[in-house]
């Protein structure tokens, strides 16, 4: 028996990127998942595809609904669907556009917790293995903020506080979900094309590996990896926190080499 | 008594409470405040108290041209801006569970996007004046979370990062405007009145709250404004993007 056997898994963003990749690393767990997201899933993806705008509250009462009638269950949600919103800062961002990318990354992410817990403890408590895990993506601009997008950083300071009041308020219902933030760095997905369409892919990618003490970007597997353990059992002592999955960006300071664009 | 001679502060929510204590330190030490409040009779009071070193205008935070008459009046009648308080704000208590999504909405337009609004339009104005300090309030739950304020929580943890944002965008921009977030534990002031009176494990609310900070008392708003005139200042003159902390020990 696979180690998520048994549990039922949404995630949402689950068409692309991160959300792929941790739809296909739950699957390969033994988890039986959900993946939702506003653009088609791939033809070979694992588990059952739902259309879901995350911005959408009747969106989440059906998912919920649908999940709850034909898997059963609820026992992992994976807040992973989130826009850049674009590259408006501080000084050109809209009250439009301000409010397209909050109710995306933000309340997208409030209203998963939100029905998410419902459907969990609606599972009950009196059933094996999981008690329920919520994991929100958040990003290091989170932690430490950017100079980048203005609605997309504060939506992510968002999320790393509501994850903390979520895991809170559960563990004192004493409901056995936890509830936490990842804060990836530089992740290679669809997120960065208009940089390599402007730069050219090897270029951009060295310039980007080179932002990260690791020396690399991460894989989405990567980010899905640490998703997975947050989302399974073996993190149980685990909630409220805030996971770096960064390459060590946000950790402090290093000499760095000079970067050296390839030819 | 004149570390702040001469620069024009705009203060959201300055008709009471963290906003109102301020107001009156930066006049005390020389400086200009325009209250910019809902609360009229509250804010055109203690403008009148504060002679003509001040003035009152009437704002919504989350109303984007009302930010834009506020910036135009404070330049108009002082010549320039070169401090900003973002002190609106409302603490809400609610869960993951309870929160409505208007309510969610509503908490974070006021304490989020109002700040925001505040940011992207005091900037062009605090450029032209060579420079200066944006100050934003968070609080203590933008660092902790909170079971009963998640909506409070999720706004201060926007304030928290938007900050940080400013300060970079500011910085790589070479205007000269520090941007820092200051996170206040619970403070005596009208927003957490409502929860003073009420009785929490056989406690009144007030000593419930005092409990919770090792110093064994709630804070005072002059505390709190003591703190946000050291950052208007020029004394803080290499702090920004930085989280300044005044909670009695809450988050030690």
């Amino acid at each position: 028996m696979s180690e998520l056997s048994g549990q039922v898994a949404i995630v949402t963003g689950g068409a692309s990127g991160i959300g792929a990749a941790t739809v296909a690393l739950l699957a390969g767990a033994g988890a039986t998942v959900v993946s939702t997201d506003i653009q088609p899933a791939p033809k070979d993806a694992p588990g059952r595809f739902v259309a879901h705008d995350v911005a959408s509250e009747e969106a989440w009462r059906a998912l919920l609904a649908d999940v709850l009638e034909r898997e059963g269950r609820l026992d992992i949600l994976v807040n992973n669907a989130g826009v850049t919103g674009g590259r408006a800062t501080i000084e050109t961002t809209t009250v439009e556009q301000w409010r397209r990318t909050e109710s995306i990354n933000s309340e997208g992410v409030f209203l998963g917790c939100k029905y998410g817990i419902e459907g969990m403890k609606k599972t009950g408590p009196h059933k094996p293995a999981s008690k329920g895990s919520i994991v929100n993506l958040s990003s290091i601009a989170g932690l430490i903020g950017s100079a980048g997008p203005t609605a997309y950083t504060a939506s992510k300071g968002a999320v790393r506080l509501l994850s903390k009041s979520a895991a809170m308020y559960c563990a004192e219902q004493k409901y056995g979900i936890r509830c936490n933030s990842v804060h990836p760095g530089g992740v290679d997905t669809a997120i960065f094309d208009p940089l390599w369409q402007a730069m050219g892919r090897d270029k951009g990618k060295a310039m980007v590996d080179a932002h990260h003490p690791i020396g690399h970007m991460a894989a989405p597997s990567e980010i899905g990896e640490v998703i997975l353990w947050l989302a399974s059992d073996r993190s149980s002592f685990v909630t409220g926190a805030e996971i770096a999955a960064d390459g060590g960006i946000t950790t402090g300071l290093m000499r760095r080499q000079p970067f050296v664009p390839p030819r | 008594m004149s570390r702040l001679a001469d620069k024009v502060v705009l203060i959201s929510g300055g008709a009471s409470g963290i906003g109102a204590s301020t107001a009156r330190l930066v006049v005390r030490e020389g400086g200009k405040a325009v209250l910019a409040d809902r609360d009229e009779a509250k804010g055109r009071a203690l403008a009148q108290e504060l002679g003509t070193s001040a003035l009152f205008v009437p704002l919504d935070v989350t109303d984007e041209p009302a930010w834009r008459t506020a910036v135009a009046t404070t330049v108009e009648t002082f010549g320039g801006l070169h401090g900003l308080l973002n002190a609106a704000g409302v603490g809400v208590r609610n869960s993951i569970e309870d929160c409505t999504l208007a309510e969610y909405r509503r908490v974070n337009d006021i304490n989020s996007m109002g700040t925001f609004l505040g940011c992207k339009h005091a900037i062009p104005a605090m450029a032209q004046a060579g420079g200066g300090s944006i100050v934003n309030i968070s609080s203590v739950l933008g660092l902790r979370g909170a079971s009963y304020a998640m909506a409070y929580c999720a706004s201060k943890g926007a304030v928290r990062a938007l900050t940080k944002n400013v300060a970079l965008h500011c910085a790589q921009m070479k205007y000269g405007i520090r941007c820092n977030s200051v996170h206040p534990g619970y403070i005596d002031t009208p927003m957490i009145a409502p929860r003073l009176a009420g009785t929490i494990d056989n406690m009144t609310g007030r000593q419930w709250l005092e409990t919770l900070h090792p110093l064994g008392r709630l804070g005072k708003a002059e505390e709190v404004a003591s703190m946000i005139l050291f950052l208007l200042s020029d004394e803080s003159g290499f702090s920004t993007g930085s989280e300044f902390v005044c909670d009695g020990g809450l988050t030690a």
